[in-house]
């Protein structure tokens, strides 16, 4: 797959930027012309993932969150979010549904939504370095 | 994000209006547990019709309000629910906890999208 355009972006790990990143990322993906459905799962993928880089990656700490987007010429655009943070320990088992560090009210359900709105989520990540999550979608948009 | 909150006999309803993520969850859970905890009604609505996004901390909002409905003894419904926030919540299984329903017109679900 060739890219055939990009952005970055980078920004402080406070919560109050998840709106404005994710509304970023889906404009940046409006040049597909995708429909209103294919819109909203990049917006939802996009805010677990930034979410979970502030609340697990940074946790109490302030730090830098980089987005690259980049459009494919299969019509895909491909996503990666990443942080500076502590790492995940078990990949496998923070991509397990209703697995969390945090108690109160988060879910769990981050890497699952992340999984059913797009078509691929790959982890990477090294304990005290940081973690990348790569999300992929292909977007059929509203031509025919 | 803001959060109305009407008192009805048994019921109170609580019109959510913008998006709810992480960051706007917080803000609203704590006048919504304020209310539940005063007025023990049998039922608490979240009205989602003014509700433009949604990502999984909604499913944290309603499930955590969800346990608390429940140890007073009421139970939870979740009113006009886009197919966006619909898709989430089903994803959770959050139908088995409360009555989840869909907005009226998918008119409106559009327009709220945007």
């Amino acid at each position: 797959m060739k890219t055939v355009n990009e952005m970055k972006l980078s920004f402080e790990s406070k919560s109050i930027n998840e709106g404005f990143s994710r509304v970023a990322v889906a404009s940046f993906a409006a040049t597909l012309d995708p429909t209103l459905e294919e819109l909203n799962d990049i917006k939802t993928a996009v805010s677990e993932a930034v979410t979970n880089a502030i609340v697990h990656g940074y946790r109490e700490k302030m730090g830098k969150i980089y987005i690259t987007a980049s459009i494919t010429d299969k019509n895909t655009i491909r996503i990666k979010i990443r942080d500076n943070g502590v790492g995940i320990e078990d990949i496998e088992q923070a991509r397990q549904p209703l697995f969390t560090t945090l108690g109160g009210e988060r879910a769990g359900l981050g890497f699952a939504v992340m999984e059913s709105f797009t078509d691929k989520v790959r982890v990477r990540s090294a304990l005290g370095r940081g973690t990348t999550v790569t999300l992929e979608k292909r977007i059929n948009g509203k031509g025919t | 994000m803001s959060a109305r909150i009407e008192y009805l006999k048994k019921e109170i309803r609580v019109v959510l209006d913008g998006e709810i993520d992480h960051h706007s969850a917080s803000l609203i859970r704590i006048s919504v547990d304020d209310a539940i905890i005063h007025k023990r009604p049998q039922t608490l609505i979240l009205d989602f019709s003014k509700v433009s996004f949604m990502d999984s901390s909604g499913i944290g909002l309603v499930m955590g309000r969800y346990k608390l409905m429940r140890s007073v003894g009421g139970r939870i419904r979740v009113d006009n629910l886009s197919p966006a926030a619909y898709k989430v919540m089903k994803l959770a299984g959050l139908e088995r906890l409360g009555e989840l329903r869909l907005r009226a017109t998918e008119q409106q679900s559009i327009q709220n999208a945007t």
